[in-house]
């Protein structure tokens, strides 16, 4: 036909760019590395794994992070106390009697209605009169909110939390690998897929990220763009709960309201890194941060552990330098 | 626009006045807390230039205070120097540490130089903590005391130098530029602005103003360790810059008080528990950004606006920054 | 009959800029009525003023409902397709995607729906999981189209489905426009600047001018009268 002709000489070539295949490659030699290391050196493939541990952790409190700022732009910086604060329920419900993994599910449920509340309540008026920047200050006050309301209703003193996996070491060719860890690497990347799945497949997951790319399209095929906001706030705060969960048995980490603040940093630079528009992104870069500081603490002596942070943001910001939009974030072409 | 300009230098006069004349009606602790409030309105200052005015975020302005911070404290401590004489010094010092940051500010925006800022924020408490040699360690380093009415006095004369100083910069060609440069780099180019110039320079002349709150910070307290310097305080000056206003002076009191004046008030009020006060006021931080998102400068902007109505003067509001 | 769609008296600003003053028209059930005028005549504004897009005053009753304060998404379940000056692609989404999010309002099976709408559009099929954004101009029009189509919509409202495109894809755009209204009984309000293709497709025509309605009649009429086209259509 005519017109499928004509069309189809007016579709641009799409070029290959070098730039495009440096992040993979890279990766891909990330890993090598990580898996030569891990058979020659015992204490490197603990390292290794106790790093991806924590690494899954930042890569779950990153990925909801990136969930949020998709639609909105906006980092939520209460993410992280959405998470301490049903991370105390859960802790609540357990010293009730409830058994551990009920409370895991029923927290889960918690977490999400409380982070649709949270955006109905807190941010939605905020955001009808504001721009970005108000509603990350709103965001910042709810950190604020959450953490005092903890220390309000539980008092600021250190709590134990029970792992829900049993104290077991899995030893593989003569290494000793703890089932905490083990299990935190399974279930966060579990969460992630099972969002990723979400997102790909379901009808509510397409809407979702319609109303993300283009809001204004979205309402035009009937999409209530404004509920799935407040959707978006009830998974990201679901996934925040699951990273609360695994985190807080860590006996160098314990339930406290301070509890998830280290970890937010990490995970605000593990989303910031994976390029922010990205989940695969704030994943890689999550898992990649927690092996990198593992290691660091461990082979490179002058990096004590309070250099281990600066460190750590002296690597990112040379990532950063070289490719300024994160690892898989696409470079926007500004228009003047 | 005269008019309005006249309302807001009467506005200012008379909060200079309050401001002089107030210390004789406090003790001598709430004299150190007012003059913790001169503290936030210097970094607040800052924070402005460099956010407000040239539209690049900041979340870590902490550091400049605790490098401005520590600079007065190591001059003193270790080499016996009068304070006041510390605070150019402190000043240069900020000034380098801002360019330092600014340089490579310049490939970011947005949430990325939140987080390049961020982690400055929090590398510096850290590196302190590792070179204890230098800077004291966790035990910190001490400082000679001083009244409270001497704190009030040399911070609020401070604060007002630099208010003066900042004002004079902004309604010059440099803060044309500075605001040429946020509302559009590529406008600002092509009329001959060099864009990485101004921001380096803006992030610099922050810090600086920072580094001198920073330095009256640690003479309120006598005290400088690294904690003195965390996260929250960069969360502080950036929630007192908003509520404040950004890209507006006239508010940055406002903010300044907000965020010392009132967690301290609310503790302090009887009916109810410490434990309560950080709900209220993260609850009330809310509030604010709902009901008043662009800050209290707006509010002053509205009521200078709403008056020279009454004197018939025909003002839509667009008053010149 | 009841016409339906019905406007009385329509007006819609964006913030202080008043952009319609009392638009008054209707769209019989089985026409394709155009709505022309001049840039910065108020037809976009219409459109968004049927869908909900901006906030109106006056009458809108589409088939006996009274529209309210309704916005798009809720216009959308009533059977109304918008698609809007710019074409509203998703263009991060795939094709397929594109299409299963214009049934997004219908129960049902979205296969039973895809197989209808692929008969006007046969070429989607082998391009079903490409990038929405790198199709061309032409396609992505017609994809904007077919995500309407899978909506089954009873009133389609079309923004300047001709802009930036060349003759013939316009052509064979409105020919399938002509297909959908025999064969699926869709309405059309159409918004054009091309005056001449459209008077050519439609039943009736408002022409309108500063917010308002200049010039209404059937589309033979206006395309024969010399002095209207001159002076409202341009030719």
């Amino acid at each position: 036909m005519a017109v499928s002709q004509l069309t189809r000489t007016l579709v641009p070539t799409i070029r290959i760019r070098w730039s495009a295949w440096i992040v993979p490659a890279l990766l891909a030699g990330g890993c090598i590395f990580l898996v030569v290391g891990s058979i020659q050196s015992s204490l490197f493939a603990q390292q290794t794994v106790s790093g991806l541990a924590n690494g899954g952790i930042y890569a779950s409190l990153a990925v909801a992070l990136v969930l949020i700022y998709r639609a909105t732009e906006v980092i939520n910086f209460a993410q992280g106390a959405l998470a301490t604060f049903t991370t105390f329920v859960a802790w609540q419900l357990l010293q009730w009697g409830l058994s551990y993994w009920p409370t895991f599910v029923l927290t889960l449920a918690i977490a999400f209605a409380l982070g649709v509340i949270v955006e109905l309540v807190a941010i939605r008026p905020v955001e009808r009169r504001g721009n970005v920047l108000t509603v990350v200050i709103a965001s910042i006050g709810l950190l604020i909110l959450l953490e005092g309301a903890v220390g309000w209703i539980w008092k600021p003193t250190v709590r134990f939390m029970p792992s829900p996996f049993p104290l077991h070491f899995w030893h593989v060719g003569g290494v000793a690998f703890s089932s905490q860890d083990i299990g935190t690497i399974g279930v966060s990347i579990a969460s992630v897929v099972v969002l990723w799945a979400f997102f790909r497949f379901t009808k509510l997951g397409l809407a979702m990220r319609a109303a993300a790319v283009r809001p204004h399209a979205a309402r035009l095929v009937g999409v209530r763009v404004s509920w799935l906001l407040s959707l978006g706030w009830g998974l990201a705060a679901t996934l925040g709960a699951v990273a609360g969960l695994l985190v807080a048995p860590n006996p160098s980490v314990q339930l406290s309201p301070s509890m998830m603040d280290g970890i937010l940093i990490y995970a605000f630079a593990a989303a910031v890194l994976g390029g922010l528009e990205s989940s695969i992104g704030a994943v890689v870069a999550g898992l990649a941060i927690g092996v990198v500081l593992s290691l660091l603490g461990s082979y490179v002596s002058w990096v004590t552990p309070q250099l281990q942070l600066p460190a750590a943001f002296v690597l990112m910001l040379i990532v950063l330098l070289v490719k300024p939009s994160g690892l898989f974030g696409r470079t926007t072409v500004r228009k003047v | 626009m005269r008019t309005s300009l006249g309302i807001r230098a009467g506005v200012i006069g008379l909060a200079a006045v309050v401001i002089a004349v107030l210390p004789l009606a406090l003790s001598d602790y709430n004299r150190t807390q007012g003059a913790d409030v001169a503290v936030f309105f210097m970094a607040i200052l800052g924070l402005n230039i460099v956010t407000g005015y040239t539209g690049q975020i900041s979340i870590g302005h902490g550091a400049f205070m605790a490098i401005g911070g520590y600079t007065t404290a190591i001059l003193t401590h270790e080499h016996g120097w009068n304070d006041v004489a510390t605070l150019p010094i402190s000043a240069l010092v900020g000034f380098a540490a801002g360019v330092v940051v600014g340089l490579p500010a310049l490939r970011f925006r947005g949430a990325y130089l939140a987080l390049v800022t961020f982690a400055v924020a929090l590398a510096v408490p850290q590196i302190a903590k590792n070179y204890s040699g230098f800077t004291g360690g966790t035990e910190g380093l001490q400082l000679p005391q001083h009244t409270g009415l001497w704190l009030y006095g040399a911070a609020w004369l401070s604060a007002a130098i630099l208010f003066v100083l900042a004002w004079l910069m902004l309604r010059s060609r440099t803060g044309r530029a500075l605001r040429a440069v946020r509302d559009s780099e590529v406008a600002a180019a092509s009329s001959g602005v060099s864009p990485a110039v101004y921001k380096t320079a803006a992030f610099g002349v922050s810090a600086a103003f920072a580094a001198v709150a920073g330095s009256f910070y640690v003479l309120t307290i006598s005290f400088v360790n690294p904690d003195v310097f965390g996260l929250t305080l960069s969360l502080y000056v950036l929630i007192g810059a908003v509520v404040g206003g950004l890209g507006s002076l006239w508010g940055v009191l406002v903010g300044a008080a907000f965020v010392q004046l009132l967690p301290i008030g609310l503790t302090s009020s009887h009916g109810l528990s410490s434990q309560s006060v950080p709900v209220i006021f993260g609850a009330i931080v809310i509030l604010v950004m709902a009901l008043v998102p662009r800050g209290a400068a707006d509010l002053l902007r509205v009521g200078a606006a709403l008056s020279s109505r009454k004197s018939q003067n025909n003002s839509l509001g667009l008053e010149g920054r | 009959m009841a016409p339906l769609l019905a406007l009385r008296d329509v007006d819609a600003r964006y913030g202080p800029i008043h952009a319609l003053h009392g638009v008054t028209l209707t769209v019989d059930e089985g026409e394709i009525v155009a709505l022309l005028g001049a840039n910065g005549a108020g037809k976009t504004t219409t459109l968004r003023a049927i869908s909900g897009t901006v906030r109106r005053s006056g009458t809108i009753e589409f088939a006996g409902t009274p529209l309210g304060r309704r916005g798009p998404e809720s216009v959308a379940r009533l059977g109304i397709a918008h698609v809007p000056e710019g074409r509203g692609t998703f263009s991060e989404l795939t094709v397929w995607e594109n299409l299963r999010l214009g049934a997004y309002v219908r129960r049902g099976s979205v296969r039973a729906d895809a197989a209808r709408v692929l008969q006007y559009f046969p070429w989607i099929e082998s391009r079903s999981s490409q990038q929405a954004g790198t199709l061309s101009g032409g396609e992505q029009q017609m994809l904007a189209l077919a995500r309407a189509v899978m909506q089954r919509p009873r009133l389609l409202l079309l923004d300047e489905p001709s802009l930036g495109l060349a003759p013939l894809v316009v052509a064979e755009i409105f020919r399938i426009v002509q297909e959908l209204v025999k064969n699926e009984g869709t309405t059309v309000l159409l918004v054009e600047q091309n005056a001449r293709s459209s008077l050519a497709v439609s039943d009736r025509a408002y022409v309108l001018e500063v917010g308002r309605v200049a010039v209404e009649g059937s589309s033979a009429e206006l395309a024969e009268n010399e002095s209207i086209r001159r002076s409202y259509l341009g030719y």
